[in-house]
């Protein structure tokens, strides 16, 4: 298996990157890490005429803290995220979630910006960024806007990026106080990918009762499912495990895995709500544990 | 289809040649520089048979292009023996502890524990191991000799 022939570009920065896309966008791939793209390539299910490497636009690699957030360059590379000492210190769940991607091969190229782009339901990193409510910022020559995940994922391997964008960075709002999280996981083996996943962030008020609760299950739908009543129905109330287990089943019904030979529609359902309740308990112990009274 | 020129350093050497930008890093490393070391197993980066070091981390180069490496430092398994020939310290114990039957995922396993080993410089637990292999596939001898070749090859290294 061998990538069919393509004209390769390698733009030097952002300006000669959306330059190249607005020139070929329609007939080119961009190439961030090419941890999917060149599976893809070699097994000819992607035929581009151009390849726009990315690789080497400084303005899209890198960590920066902002008020409310931390932004990560599109090309920032997994391992330099699972490093990092800021998000775990401002969003921990991020560097839970990111030890699931892949291997350590895989993760020492592979980049958020592609994680994202790609958009495969059962990867870890667009249901981590649907639980936390985060946002893509995207650009092209015209412009630059930022997209919520409801508006950026559009189905498997789908997104509403136009042929003449890209992603610039990818904005994870940080961890409140009085918060917990968790990130819950299902695969064959650590690394492959996920039957099902949960990314869970819960809020407490200083009564002890769920402020906000976010919640996102990946790998059961098209796009991370976001369980809107399962949160609602959190709010206000006392978590405790009878509650957390009522919640944790709530919304079943409205998943739809694919079954496969490594697990059937029924079975995925099933372990979607035992995670959902395990996420859920973590997430509620360690907002406990950081509460400020 | 216009070439582009690659500069790497590879085991040390530094090479520069125009390629097809299609070629893997894989097939550039062996058919191109004769460095048939670094197997190719899946090629869609699921065996991790091809582990090659860029810039002293661990990568599959079937899912990397040749010209990505461009200016890049590569290691591959040919760098690993000894400048009299002999084993180095992880060769070594795979070879005392059977840790390979028919050797075709070998190469993969020394590259990933190469670059876990220098970042890991203490006896890890089985568990952590295990999670140190788990992005190669071995089909032959299993990964328990594999494990206890680790863990020797922690006792060489002192």
């Amino acid at each position: 298996m061998k990538p069919p022939k393509f004209s390769y570009l390698r733009p030097n920065d952002l300006a000669e990157a959306l330059d190249l896309l607005a020139e070929y966008g329609e007939d080119a791939k961009i190439m961030s890490g090419g941890q999917s793209l060149i599976p893809l390539l070699n097994m000819r299910l992607s035929t581009p005429r151009y390849i726009i490497d990315i690789g080497r636009v400084k303005e899209l690699h890198g960590i920066k803290e902002e008020e409310d957030a931390i932004v990560i360059g599109g090309m920032t590379r997994h391992v330099d995220v699972e490093k990092s000492e800021l998000i775990k210190e401002k969003c921990p769940l991020l560097t839970e979630g990111i030890r699931w991607v892949g291997h350590t091969q895989i993760r020492s190229r592979g980049t958020i910006g592609g994680s994202i782009a790609h958009a495969d339901p059962s990867a870890e990193l667009p249901c981590i960024l649907t639980a936390l409510r985060g946002e893509i910022v995207v650009a092209s020559k015209e412009d630059e806007f930022t997209l919520t995940p409801e508006e950026f994922f559009l189905s498997y391997l789908l997104t509403s990026l136009e042929p003449d964008q890209l992603i610039k960075g990818i904005r994870f709002p940080k961890l409140n106080k009085n918060s917990g999280y968790a990130f819950e996981e299902v695969a064959r083996r650590h690394g492959d990918f996920a039957l099902v996943e949960v990314a869970a962030v819960i809020n407490l008020d200083k009564d002890g009762k769920v402020a906000e609760a976010q919640i996102a299950l990946g790998g059961a739908n098209a796009v991370p499912f976001v369980p809107l009543e399962t949160e609602e129905f959190l709010i206000g109330k006392e978590p405790n495990e009878t509650i957390l287990k009522e919640a944790a089943t709530l919304q079943l019904e409205d998943l739809d895995p694919e079954g496969d030979i490594h697990g059937s529609k029924e079975y995925r359902r099933y372990l979607t709500g035992v995670l959902l309740q395990r996420a859920l308990h973590t997430a509620v112990k360690r907002a406990r544990e950081g509460v400020v009274v | 289809m216009k070439e582009t020129l690659v500069k790497v350093t590879i085991n040390g050497k530094e090479v520069a040649k125009e390629i097809e930008s299609r070629w893997l890093l894989s097939d550039f490393l062996r058919d191109n520089l004769g460095l048939t070391g670094t197997h190719v197993g899946c090629e869609h980066g699921v065996c991790g048979a091809c582990t090659v070091l860029i810039n002293g981390e661990p990568v599959r180069s079937c899912l990397m292009l040749a010209v990505q490496a461009d200016g890049c430092q590569v290691e591959t398994v040919e760098s690993l023996a000894r400048a009299d020939g002999s084993f180095n310290h992880i060769q070594q114990a795979f070879a005392n502890n059977h840790a390979l039957q028919c050797g075709f995922c070998t190469p993969g396993f020394l590259m990933s524990l190469k670059s876990f080993m220098e970042n890991n410089p203490t006896l890890p637990t089985d568990e952590e191991i295990r999670e140190a292999i788990s992005g190669n596939l071995c089909r032959c001898t299993g990964y328990s000799n594999i494990i206890k070749a680790v863990k020797e090859a922690y006792a060489l290294n002192c």
